[in-house]
């Protein structure tokens, strides 16, 4: 084991693996994280702790991630490069495995322009660090770990053990780009893979035989992420908007069906469009776990965190393993 | 070249208003040919500002002046007594200018009168693209010749980021992915299989986070150092 963590484990036994994501609140309010991670906890293998995702404030992944972990439910911390340079990233690690935490996903991180795709004022005129990008920062978590050494060479005493993730973005542009974008996260140390959001099954099961092709499924355990849908509105905003995601034209036909079926009933509209949108997680969940390669899910429901519980266990995979 | 803005006369004026004598002055290479900070440039904001005093009912004597190059003293030596009949210097040249005079006026002010921005090309009349950044350690034989640094939004090294959209970056649809453009590039260059390559975690030593920069050039000091002895004899 490399890290002893709870998801390390549900991977190595060779069951699939189910990641969820907790959002922290834009307050100091402790009570809504403890509060989604009891939505979460029996649920999911771990759960994402967000980095003030979309470039907007919120409690820090690794105070909420603190948070969770003492309540029962397993943190996966993020640590985005858009914000610390590689001194207050490595002691951020070092706080974050003293605090008990296993888990790490590395991401860029959006843009500070982002400001929640502009709903939110948020902090466009803020200087960005990148320091590191997200190889490199994996590279420094394996060396840390696997060398005692910090990214400078200096000794660590105590070793930060923690298990390493990064995100792929399967269909992104370019898209004959991203098998190798893969193979040079793989290369640098990534332990699990979480990808964007999968709508296309087609177009992903075409990446994932390129990905076969170089053997990095059985290097990575890459975890399908798939992003509940809400509504056709969503969904359509998805497919024109969120980069590297396209959703097919049949899938946001169905939902806005059944948005139809409610006819003027706003109430009516909601409800019946997320019971498609759970309808439709379900399948893409069974769709993605019959891929080659696929070792698990990680499951978004964008503030939505109580939709979890119902998809996990309508999917087959309750109870979570437990060791 | 250097590529700069014109600063808005409403910044410029709070800056001038309070002064009797105000030069504005210009610099005639890469600020001129942006069209930001040249004589030209220079003769029409000094005539903006005489408008505004106008305006204002304040009084004040504006005159402009321009030279090729403000970064080295050859050029603005031969005016340095016309521009002490001031009391404020408006620099039209880039920040290097502002700078580089400002430490020779002793208690004359020099103040910016444009937004220097960036090294950049022209790609067509009156476009100009930021390139380069100025690191201090080129890359750009790894990157088939564009600059990760300078035109990618999070300066990464081991790109494309998730954000790429139909080839454009996630800051904006009007701002090129820089990393979509090095791949396309590569594959034209038949070098992709270069970019597997991990890019370590850089050096930002010899960038600006390193402190100010200097290079010295020893054979020209030595030659410099050698005519001086020459003409000293
Ligand atoms: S790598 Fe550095 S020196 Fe080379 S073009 Fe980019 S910023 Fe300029
Ligand atoms: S979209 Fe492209 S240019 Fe923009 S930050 Fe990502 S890699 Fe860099």
């Amino acid at each position: 084991m490399k890290s002893g963590s709870n998801l390390e484990k549900v991977l190595a036994s060779g069951k699939p693996a189910v990641t969820a994501e907790l959002g922290p609140p834009m307050s100091a309010d402790p009570h809504e994280v403890v509060h989604k991670a009891k939505q979460l906890k029996g649920f999911c293998d771990a759960a994402n702790i967000t980095d003030c995702q979309t470039a907007v404030v919120r409690i820090s992944s690794i105070a909420a991630a603190a948070i969770a972990f003492q309540n029962g439910l397993e943190p996966v911390m993020q640590m985005t490069c858009r914000d610390r340079n590689r001194i207050a990233i490595q002691a951020d690690l070092l706080g974050a495995a003293a605090l008990g935490l296993k888990n790490c996903l590395c991401l860029a991180g959006d843009h500070q322009k982002f400001s929640a795709a502009g709903r939110l004022k948020g902090h466009p005129g803020a200087k960005n660090v990148y320091d590191l990008d997200t190889s490199q920062l994996v590279s420094m978590l394996k060396k840390m770990r696997d060398e005692s050494k910090q990214e400078g060479g200096d000794p660590i005493e105590v070793p930060p053990k923690f298990f390493i993730g990064a995100s792929w973005t399967p269909m992104g542009d370019p898209i004959d780009i991203r098998p190798m974008n893969l193979l040079k996260k793989v290369n640098a140390g990534a332990d699990f893979i979480q990808t964007q959001g999968i709508y296309d099954m087609e177009l992903f099961r075409a990446q994932m035989a390129k990905i076969r092709d170089l053997g990095l499924h059985e290097r990575t355990a890459i975890l399908a992420g798939i992003i509940v849908p809400k509504s056709a509105m969503m969904l359509k905003y998805m497919d024109s908007s969120v980069a590297g995601v396209s959703v097919p034209k049949a899938m946001i036909d169905r939902m806005s069906k059944a948005k139809a079926a409610a006819g003027e009933d706003k109430k009516k509209m909601k409800e019946l469009q997320e019971q498609e949108g759970i309808k439709i997680t379900i399948e893409l969940i069974h769709q993605a776990l019959e891929t080659p390669g696929v070792k698990g899910v990680h499951i978004q429901a964008i503030e939505w965190e109580s939709a979890i519980e119902g998809i996990v266990k309508a999917a087959g995979l309750y109870p979570r393993p437990s060791f | 070249m250097i590529v700069g803005s014109q600063k808005p006369i409403d910044e410029i004026w709070s800056m001038v208003k309070d002064f009797k004598k105000v030069l504005v002055f210009g610099c005639n290479t890469c600020v001129a040919i942006c069209h930001a900070g040249g004589e030209k440039e220079a003769e029409t904001i000094a005539s903006l500002i005489r408008m505004r005093a106008q305006q204002e009912g304040t009084k004040m004597e504006v005159n402009h002046l321009g030279v090729m190059r403000h970064c080295e003293p050859e050029y603005f030596e031969p005016v340095m007594d016309e521009i002490k009949k001031y009391d404020l210097v408006l620099s039209t040249a880039c920040g290097v200018g502002v700078n580089f005079l400002s430490d020779r006026t002793g208690t004359i002010p020099v103040y910016p009168g444009i937004n220097t921005s960036f090294y950049g090309a022209v790609p067509e009349p009156g476009v100009f693209v930021e390139l380069c950044a100025g690191c201090g350690n080129c890359i750009l034989h790894l990157t088939g010749g564009i600059c990760p640094i300078a035109r990618c939004a999070k300066t990464l090294m081991n790109g494309p980021c998730g954000g790429t959209n139909k080839g454009k970056c996630e800051v904006s649809n009007e701002i090129d992915c820089a990393w979509y453009l090095i791949v396309e590039r590569m594959k034209k260059l038949g070098t992709l299989e270069k970019l597997a390559e991990i890019q370590p975690p850089r050096n930002w030593a010899t960038s600006r986070d390193g402190g100010p920069r200097r290079i010295s050039v020893e054979h020209i000091r030595e030659y410099e150092e050698k005519e001086e002895a020459k003409a000293g004899k």
